[in-house]
């Protein structure tokens, strides 16, 4: 936070907030008057109440996508050595068929990978009338005879919860009879508000089947796991990049460029570090309960939180040869990122930005658009909850609803064989005099500035609403949003494709990101098309001899 | 990874569809009408999920509402929640009509839409709602294919009526397959070369691939007008296109059965011999001679079909897509000297076989082997070994040519990894020339590309 004077005046943010809201009916406008938020922040950095992961109002044009979405596209898609079967009739499987640009990279030429394919148990008429169980058990044994893959695994879409196939029954059986692990996921579309019920289900999967199955202690210092990365763009490749260098080595990453015995062995950690945290927070907490492995929030999109992140990494560790590891790697990187910012800050200073977009990356990209000398006006999240916004602080007071109880929480419980504290009373004693917090996650909006607007679950009209009012230079949302802000000549940043960029993240991911968004805000093609506040399109303009 | 084979006689499971499901396509013929916002009776995630995919192929504004279903109302039905959202969508959209169509959950359940409906238009008592039409497309049932299909006819079904018993002279329906923004422009402007009045359904060419705006639209302009449908029913005739597509299951069948208009049924107008056949008919139906400029056009064609000839022929293919795409990239493809070796759909008819059996042109002899109802994984078996030349289908094919190192020519539905999707031309002489030129080039450019001096003279 730069300034303490707000960026909008209450008022003005008031007005508008209100010009939304009066085409809405009262309930809905009743709804969504706790979804729009002014942002202020008080000296505890306390910020206001958020209404967020509550159900969108059927026939409002929304971001969010589903369960299903949540599970298999996003925690499980990106597992290369995993066959993911979906069950159900087609759309689902196709939909998600490499349509997040996660990246792998195979150890060996000869390494499974089998994200470049869409398995589905394509069910017709008969399988929703007699039941799909045999045709998923016969998938199951294809995708064996096939490929003999270490893992297979089952997604759920909206029938079948509904005829009553028992998926976990299947896998059961399939896990006994083939030998391998086989699991399966209730994820039907119809069972959360967004696709964060789907993340919740699979962290849930991921730890009761495979975390834990394999105990072998690897070599090297300083062992993390990095949740929540999920490698779009290649930005895993350079977080990996950049901790190796350090000397940090990353027993598994969840789950961009992941595999099946990466999540297995992950429980010999020795910490957590928490990227996204709406979408992995979960796994941590049961990794912290049944094997003593302490979490906490790093970030590495931004150059500044990238710096941060390593030390806070080496602080936890404490060990004076990690410290000046990482101090001697940012030392050597930040000279070019450097550079590379002030060329992009000397075209890009005084602009702004609004980013609407996932579930932690409308926080990250901030950092980003911070270095660039970029305010970011407005921002929100597709699918995060209240703590993603307003800090860990307000868990407790978070009302579970039917729809959030859907969702099964693990009962976790330490292993008695193979919990093992990884600080002594002591050491976190140290730490925590230090200023050293673990799992402590301060959200999006004390670090927005003051008389910005925050909005959860935008709308199609209220995106287009905004537009309007703040004239942003850039939008950062996703493929849905792109054209009707494109449309309106207004620059557009895909966050979840990232339109074939990347990487993002680290050092290297900064500096592509600077010269990104300076060639989008200063490119000529926006003096050809005309945004509504702009007067004089070159190329709609009136003839000199009319 | 190693190079797996799939070979098996016959999977359960589909391995990489070659096809998509049913709303899509209702979705698609939804945005050819004016004023028109698409609503789908579901969870929100097929709404999500299938904006992103035709967002990603058309690089357009596309809006889609939800009924967004949630575990109690799959449990107890969604009427409460179809009621809200066309509330909700009407609120925002003013639209002119509101497409509905179902997905996989609300059909399992089995909700009862229709009598939904009626329950809307009741409790609005007289007040005016615009023009609500319902298509049933569980995507257990079908494909994209034929949810286009079905929400033309149900438009028709529901809107076509004939005010007074007069037919208006020399109008004729049209009825495109799913063909690209470019090509319904262009199959506009040859009608309106040829005089011939019409009324076109669906007529996403603007909707789907339009310019910069000056004002925000709620919903992008252009497309058929909910009158032009209500008129369809006085038109002299209707052409439908489409070569596998069912008897009795269009809207120009609907319209022949019900108001006796006669239904042309032709397949896609690709290649030069299909397209005659187009240009036949409207010639007959307007009494016009084909207009000067596109038969320069033809004969442009004709032209460099002589001139490339040679660096085509004996060529092999494999062609994939939606059966009426196969069908009419078969007969061009044949036409030109390439041998089609593989042509396989994700398809349902059953139709496929005979119809390319019924394209086989003269003196072509080669077998014609035709995949009904496959995926990629047996595409992939099929194509591998067979010492194919080149793919000509959408995107989905690219992990194939890129383990087979041959080219990939785009056409069809969806491209998403190239840009200009919208704008190629499949049909008509035009989009012949356009496909030729570009299947040559393909060609070439291997060719070019194998030799060791790098020649750059033909």
């Amino acid at each position: 936070m730069e300034s303490s004077k707000p960026l909008y005046s209450g008022e003005s943010l008031e007005e508008l907030k209100q010009d939304i809201l009066k085409k809405y009916p009262t309930k809905v406008a009743r709804k969504r008057a706790k979804q729009i938020i002014i942002n202020t922040i008080d000296e505890k950095e306390k910020v206001p109440e958020i209404g967020a992961n509550a159900r969108t109002i059927p026939g409002i044009l929304t971001q969010r996508g589903c369960t299903y979405a949540g599970c298999k596209g996003v925690i499980l898609g990106p597992t290369r050595d995993l066959v993911n079967i979906v069950h159900g009739p087609i759309g689902c499987s196709f939909y998600a068929w490499l349509t997040r640009r996660n990246q792998t990279r195979l150890k060996t030429p000869d390494d499974e990978n089998y994200m470049t394919y869409c398995f589905s148990t394509d069910m017709q008429d008969s399988d929703i009338v007699f039941g799909g169980e045999g045709k998923l058990k016969t998938a199951v044994q294809e995708a064996y005879d096939l490929f003999k893959p270490k893992a297979i695994s089952i997604f759920s879409t909206c029938p079948v919860g509904l005829i009553g196939d028992d998926v976990h029954q299947v896998a059961r059986e399939m896990k006994a009879k083939l030998g391998i692990n086989v699991f399966a996921f209730s994820c039907e579309g119809y069972k959360g508000v967004s696709q964060s019920a789907g993340h919740h289900i699979a962290n849930n999967g991921i730890f009761k089947h495979v975390v834990g199955e394999d105990d072998t202690v690897q070599d090297g210092e300083y062992k993390i796991n990095l949740l929540g990365e999920y490698n779009i763009g290649g930005d895993g490749f350079e977080i990996d990049r950049i901790l190796s260098a350090c000397g940090i080595k990353v027993i598994s990453t969840y789950s961009g460029n992941s595999t099946y015995d990466q999540f297995a062995n992950s429980h010999t950690a020795d910490l957590n570090t928490v990227m996204c945290h709406r979408s992995i927070n979960y796994v941590a907490e049961m990794m912290e309960t049944k094997f003593g492995i302490p979490w906490i929030k790093i970030n590495f999109i931004g150059a500044k939180a990238t710096a941060k992140s390593l030390r806070k990494i080496a602080e936890y560790f404490g060990e004076q040869k990690l410290i000046d590891t990482v101090e001697e790697v940012i030392a050597k990187e930040m000279p070019e990122v450097e550079s590379a910012m002030a060329d992009a800050r000397s075209h890009c200073e005084g602009k702004t930005a609004m980013m609407f977009v996932g579930g932690s990356r409308a926080h990250h990209y901030q950092e980003l658009f911070n270095e660039l000398g970029m305010r970011t006006v407005s921002a929100g999240y597709e699918f995060a909850h209240r703590d993603d916004y307003e800090g860990r602080k307000v868990l407790p007071t978070i009302k579970v609803d039917a729809d959030s109880r859907n969702i099964e929480e693990l009962q976790i419980e330490k292993d008695s064989a193979r919990f093992r504290a990884r600080k002594t009373k002591e050491q976190l004693k140290t730490l925590a005099d230090k200023g050293f917090t673990f799992k402590d996650y301060k959200g999006m909006m004390p670090g927005m500035e003051q008389g910005s607007l925050v909005i959860d679950d935008i709308s199609h009209y209220e995106t287009e609403q905004l537009i309007e009012f703040f004239e942003p230079d850039v939008v950062c949302a996703g493929i849905k949003e792109k054209f009707v802000v494109q449309k309106s000549g207004v620059p557009m940043k895909q966050l979840h494709s990232y339109d074939s960029g990347g990487p993002y993240a680290g050092f290297r991911g900064a500096i592509n990101f600077y010269k990104e968004i300076d060639r989008m805000v200063n490119s000529r093609v926006w003096a050809y098309v005309k945004a509504p506040w702009q007067k004089n399109p070159e190329l709609s303009g009136s003839y000199a001899w009319e | 990874m190693k190079n797996t084979a799939l070979k098996k006689e016959h999977y359960e499971a589909t391995t990489n569809a070659c096809k998509l499901c049913t709303p899509l396509g209702a979705s698609l013929a939804f945005k050819g009408v004016r004023g028109a916002i698409s609503l789908m009776h579901g969870s929100q995630g097929c709404s999500t999920y299938i904006r992103r995919y035709l967002i990603s192929h058309f690089k357009e504004p596309i809006d889609i509402a939800s009924s967004n279903f949630s575990e109690d109302t799959a449990i107890f039905g969604g009427g409460a929640n179809l009621k809200k959202s066309v509330a909700n969508v009407i609120r925002q959209y003013k639209p002119e009509l509101v497409g509905i169509s179902t997905t996989c959950l609300s059909e399992t359940i089995g909700d009862d839409v229709p009598m939904i409906l009626n329950g809307i238009r009741h409790d609005a008592d007289g007040a005016p709602l615009p023009p609500i039409v319902h298509v049933s497309t569980p995507s257990y049932s079908g494909t994209h294919a034929d949810g286009y299909v079905g929400a033309v006819r149900a438009l028709v079904d529901a809107l076509s009526i004939r005010k007074n018993h007069e037919i208006e002279p020399s109008m004729v329906n049209i009825f495109p397959g799913m063909y690209s923004p470019a090509d319904l422009r262009y199959l506009k402007e040859i009608l309106e070369d040829f005089a011939i009045p019409y009324r076109m359904l669906p007529d996403y060419s603007e909707t789907l691939d339009g310019g910069p705006w000056t004002t925000y639209h709620k919903i992008p302009h252009g497309g058929t007008s909910v009158s032009e449908i209500a008129d369809m029913a006085s038109a002299q005739a209707s052409i439908e296109f489409g070569y596998v597509t069912r008897k009795g299951t269009t809207a120009a069948g609907l319209l022949s059965s019900r108001f006796n208009i006669p239904a042309y049924n032709l397949g896609m107008p690709a290649g030069v011999r299909a397209t005659d056949r187009l240009f036949d008919l409207l010639s007959e139906l307007s009494g016009n001679l084909i207009p000067d400029r596109h038969a320069r056009e033809r004969e442009r064609l004709l032209d460099s079909y002589v001139d490339g000839h040679k660096y085509l022929f004996g060529a092999k293919a494999v062609i994939y897509g939606e059966e009426d795409l196969v069908a009419g990239m078969f007969a061009f493809l044949t036409e030109i000297g390439i041998t089609p070796i593989l042509c396989a759909s994700g398809g349902t008819s059953g139709k496929l076989a005979e119809t390319l059996e019924s394209l086989r042109p003269e003196g072509y002899d080669e077998p014609i082997t035709v995949l009904q109802a496959a995926d990629f994984g047996q595409i992939e078996d099929a194509a591998l070994g067979t010492g194919a030349d080149m793919f000509v289908g959408n995107s989905k094919g690219y992990s194939i040519t890129r383990k087979m190192g041959i080219p990939l020519v785009r056409v069809g539905f969806p491209i998403h990894d190239r840009v200009g999707g919208p704008r190629i031309h499949h049909i008509g002489y035009r989009g012949c020339q356009e496909l030729f030129d570009r299947v040559t080039n393909a060609l070439l450019d291997v060719k070019q590309e194998a030799t060791g001096v790098g020649y750059s003279y033909m």
